[in-house]
């Protein structure tokens, strides 16, 4: 059995790896959105954009600063989370009551003002961060040499994952942040502080993110636009699995990045876009993505 | 403020702004143009350097021609053939460009090259590789001046099926360029006694070659070659041995500049062969440049950066002994003239546009064999013009085949 | 703004549109200029009277111009003929995405349209026709109806000029017709609209292919006018660009988009000489400080303004 229709089993499985390594970032991005989304109905379209950040954060916390990549790991989501606050505070709060549309184009000028000035900044051809001493080595799988990296990075997104989900779904501070999704000012009756709630939830998503661009800074490039078309990819991803669904958004991204490897077997010429392809059928069929509820 | 006043004084800027246009240069200046990737992939390559090669040129020759100062207009097309088009159009219209160089991407400069032949302006280009530039797509005002896809692949591809690797599989850049060397090499390797397995386009810029590596890898051929180049090249360099394909498959560098090689290390591209048109340590007279050109940049020039120096005073030379800016005359005498200077000595440029000079097959030093900063190569072999750019193809309706 | 002062503005206006090649200003770029009012005027109808906020519309300017410039090339077809097969792609195209991304609303419809953009994107970078990241290059002005050569700068700006006062008028005409009255009713408040009894998506569909309509011959002009189609037509950049332009002049105004593509396509032109490279990033700050503290646009709060000082006329809508 070392080939289905022709190609070969191993091809067929080292492409099913690496779409599983892609779909931990969707995972993880479309995770950040699904929670910042769910709790103040911004569709956060800057979410590419901190991502970038947080890769950049890296980068540069390693050029300047010598903070090694472990270190990065929790200060680059860090500082990016209240870069996040920062930005809930000056901007997003004045839209709140207005319609959900000026928060999604407004986090869209913000992106674009953090990827013109990297770029301008940095050149977009970017650099990549070098991997960990501990990481660097190969694992062989027999059908792949797999980089001990990208085993790591399904591992550290799938814990972030579930360890997010279990937060939200299952402990007393997840029922507060639900809570005011479902009536905030019920809440705030209650005493707790609503505002605050919210500029924490942003600073979450977005290191979310972060931590994202933390953990793909050694497997891509560093550079300006690499959350430019992720981004849209991750919409496309949230659209699926549907909007608010913590759950669906971590299913639906590890699958996507399968289904997305499995193309690139099959038909390469359409793996960029058989995302947008599941997205228009599951539309058609169930306007309220795969686990929304209408 | 009163919002009427707001409003008339919006309009009034705006009317200002866009009527105030540059003077045509209305012939008491010679204008040079230098469109380029500046920021992106090949911004290494050329970029700021090739600038900087193009200022040293005019101040050579003494910063005028026929009494006329030379002045020089720069900017950046990102790698978009739109932009490099509508800039190039807009100089001509409007700040009466003679003569425009750069390129570095060869879609850009297909581009380019239609929008020079209608306002007859001649256009050099310095770091293109397609050699459809002097086939297909040729035009009277334009001359491919450093290298292409051609003599590149002649020199590598020959190179390397000559040592006995004989079955290839390529990545590719999926654009003129990298079909033009994919396909140039290609030919090569056939002619040779090789064999090509397959190939994979790669988008221009991709940020992880994972995927597209381990389809190279699944096809069992014994050279993987990179028909990429800039940072293209040396990422997809990178993830080839991340992913250990370059313990079962050789690399094949089809283009690959000294900035690549020192941003790669000599450690990870010891032993790489490629094709060069220009090499900073070749004899006195590069070395000489490579100095003045250091002293300034802080690194070595690429053959595409000292392209540019030796392409604008070979204009400026032509423009002198004709007496005129005309395009016309200019590169008719640009056609006739024998080139010799620090980049060759012993170049012309044929009915086609091409500029036949030698090029030279090079190996990367080790990092033991490397002796002082920049000394990455070691000379494999000089082909002589005729034999890197081969035959008139008969393509260009300029040149008919003899 | 009294009947009588916007009829001076537009004739204002419209002198200076028709002395433009007397006054030093280069052609091709206001052309490009028309080319992206046109498309921003496109964009308003969907926005501004639709309230539908598309984040995928450079699909239909840049299809329509690669068709466009493909049949030109390819087939040497005549311009008239070949803009008509650009539009006509585009409005197949409007009918798909459209009936897709009409089945949800605002953030949905947004996210939709985006995803469903980039595919197109995809499609052209990749599809044999479209020469990938080359683009089609070098597409011929040709001569229309076989009599007029539209080689000359200034004979193609008259056209384009032209083209675009029709459209103008044809999207003002729209607007005022019932059809767009009721588009209107459904902007305001949709369960209403449906409890009347109107076949709603017939009509947002509508509006979404008749947008798309008018974006595709926007873009297949901007082709033939630069002479190329490239992926910077379809990206998605681009939708973001005539977003923009849609929002700083003034959504729903009819004078607004043309004012806002007049602005950006001026910073993109000029700007870029001053500033390099910062240009995206100073977009970005024009549309963040749009959506914060200016969100009607600049004509949008002119005529609010101008409006409190006529106490005439109610407070609604736009100049006209």
């Amino acid at each position: 059995m070392s080939e289905i229709f022709g190609i070969p089993v191993a091809v067929i499985l080292g492409q099913l790896t690496l779409g599983l390594v892609n779909g931990s970032f969707y995972a993880l991005l479309s995770l950040g959105l699904a929670v910042i989304f769910g709790l103040m109905g911004v569709v956060n379209f800057a979410h590419g954009a901190f991502y970038t950040l947080g890769a950049f954060a890296a980068l540069l916390g390693l050029q300047y600063f010598g903070i090694n990549y472990w270190a990065a790991l929790l200060l680059a989501p860090l500082a990016v989370g209240i870069v996040g606050i920062i930005v809930e505070r000056l901007f997003l709060r004045h839209l709140y009551r207005l319609d959900p549309l000026y928060g999604l184009l407004l986090t869209f000028g913000l992106a674009l003002i953090v990827e013109g000035s990297l770029h301008q900044v940095f050149g977009a051809s970017g650099e990549s961060y070098p991997v960990p001493d501990s990481l660097a080595g190969v694992l062989n799988l027999h059908f792949m040499f797999l980089p001990l990296y990208r085993a790591w990075v399904i591992v550290a997104s799938v814990v972030v994952c579930f360890g997010t989900w279990f937060v939200i779904e299952r402990t007393s501070l997840g029922a507060t942040l639900r809570a005011a999704t479902e009536n905030a000012p019920l809440l705030q009756a209650f005493g707790v502080n609503v505002p605050i709630l919210k500029a924490a939830t942003y600073g979450g998503g977005v290191a979310l993110a972060a931590l994202a661009g933390v953990l793909a800074s050694p497997v891509v490039l560093v550079n300006s636009h690499m959350g430019t078309s992720l981004v849209i990819v991750v919409f496309a991803v949230v659209v699926i699995g549907g909007m608010g669904s913590i759950l669906g958004a971590i299913v639906t991204g590890l699958a996507l990045g399968v289904i997305e490897g499995f193309t690139k077997v099959i038909y390469p010429e359409a793996s960029n876009i058989v995302v947008f392809i599941i997205m228009a059928l599951v539309l058609m069929i169930r306007p309220a993505g795969l686990f929304g509820k209408e | 403020m009163n919002f009427r006043t707001l409003g008339a004084a919006t309009l009034a800027v705006f009317l200002a702004v866009m009527t105030q246009r540059p003077a045509l240069a209305a012939g008491d200046e010679v204008v040079i143009g230098d469109l380029d990737d500046m920021s992106g992939v090949y911004a290494d390559v050329m970029g700021a350097g090739g600038i900087e090669s193009i200022k040293m040129a005019i101040a050579d020759f003494g910063g005028t021609v026929l009494g006329k100062k030379i002045t020089l207009l720069t900017a950046d097309h990102q790698n978009k053939p739109d932009i490099g088009a509508s800039k190039f159009r807009e100089w001509a219209d409007q700040n009466g460009l003679n003569m425009l160089l750069g390129g570095s991407n060869t879609g850009v400069n297909i581009a380019m090259e239609k929008v020079g032949a209608v306002k007859k302006v001649p256009l050099f280009h310095i770091g293109p590789g397609g050699a459809s530039l002097t086939n297909e797509d040729c035009t009277a005002y334009s001359i491919h001046y450093v290298y292409d896809t051609t003599s590149l692949a002649n020199g590598t591809a020959t190179a390397i099926v000559n040592s006995g690797a004989k079955t290839w599989f390529y990545l590719t850049a999926d654009y003129a360029f990298g079909t033009q060397l994919q396909s140039a090499a290609s030919k090569v390797v056939e002619a040779h006694g090789g064999k090509n397995v397959g190939a994979v386009r790669v988008p221009l810029g991709t940020a992880d070659f994972s995927s597209f590596l381990l389809q190279a890898q699944g096809s069992g051929a014994q050279v993987l070659g990179l028909a990429n180049a800039g940072t293209d090249f040396s990422n997809s360099l990178k993830a080839a041995n991340e992913f250990g394909v370059t313990k079962t498959m050789k690399p094949a560098a089809l283009l690959a500049f000294i900035s690549d090689i020192h941003s790669l290390g000599l450690k990870t591209a010891q032993g790489l062969y490629l094709t060069t048109a220009w090499y900073w340590d070749l004899n006195p007279e590069t070395r000489a440049f490579a100095k003045r050109y250091f002293a300034k940049m802080n690194r070595e020039p690429t053959m595409d950066q000292a392209g540019a120096y030796s392409a604008t005073l070979t204009y400026l030379k032509a423009v002198k002994a004709v007496g005129t800016t005309d395009s016309d005359k200019v590169m008719a005498e640009l056609k006739k003239m024998k080139i010799s200077d620090m980049f060759t000595r012993s170049g012309y440029i044929r009915a086609d546009g091409a500029m036949i000079h030698d090029m030279y097959v090079m190996q990367v030093k080790s990092p033991q064999e490397s002796k002082y900063s920049w000394d990455y190569y070691k000379l494999v072999k000089t082909m002589n013009g005729e034999e890197a750019f081969g035959p008139i193809t008969g393509l260009c309706p300029l040149a008919p085949k003899k | 703004m009294s009947v009588r002062r916007t009829a001076i503005f537009y004739a204002l206006i419209a002198v200076f549109a028709l002395c433009v090649p007397w006054l030093g200003i280069y052609p091709v770029f206001m052309m490009k200029l028309l080319c992206f009012a046109m498309f921003a005027c496109a964009y308003n109808l969907l926005l501004g009277f639709g309230r539908m906020l598309s984040f995928g519309h450079a699909a239909f300017f840049g299809s329509a111009a690669y068709v466009t410039s493909w049949l030109v090339t390819a087939h040497a077809w005549g311009p008239a003929t070949a803009i008509l097969g650009g539009v006509a792609a585009a409005a197949a195209l409007g009918f798909v995405i459209g009936g897709i991304a009409i089945r949800r609303h605002g953030i949905y419809f947004a996210m939709i349209t985006l995803a469903l953009g980039q595919l197109v994107y995809f499609v052209c970078l990749e599809a044999p026709f479209t020469g990938g990241e080359n683009g089609l290059q070098g597409v011929p002005r040709g001569t229309l109806f076989a009599l007029l050569p539209l080689r000359s700068d200034v004979v193609m700006y008259y056209l384009v000029l032209g083209v675009f006062i029709g459209v103008f008028l044809f999207i003002r005409r729209v607007v005022h017709s019932p059809y767009g009255q009721v588009l209107k009713a459904i902007r305001e408040n949709e369960p209403r609209a449906i409890s009347l009894g109107y076949d709603i998506n017939r009509y947002k569909l509508l509006a979404f292919v008749l947008s798309a309509v008018i974006a595709g011959l926007a873009g297949s002009l901007n082709a033939l006018v630069l002479g190329f189609a490239t992926l910077t037509d379809v990206q998605q950049s681009t939708s973001g660009e005539v977003i923009l332009m849609t929002l700083l002049g003034g959504t729903g105004t009819f004078f607004g988009p043309v004012v806002g593509a007049a602005i950006v396509v001026t910073l993109q032109e000029y700007l870029s000489d001053i500033v390099g490279g910062w240009v995206t990033a100073i977009i970005g700050v024009i549309f963040v400080a749009c959506v914060l503290s200016f969100r009607r646009g600049i004509v949008g709060e002119l005529a609010g303004r101008l409006l409190r000082s006529d106490p005439k006329r109610p407070v609604a809508g736009a100049p006209g």
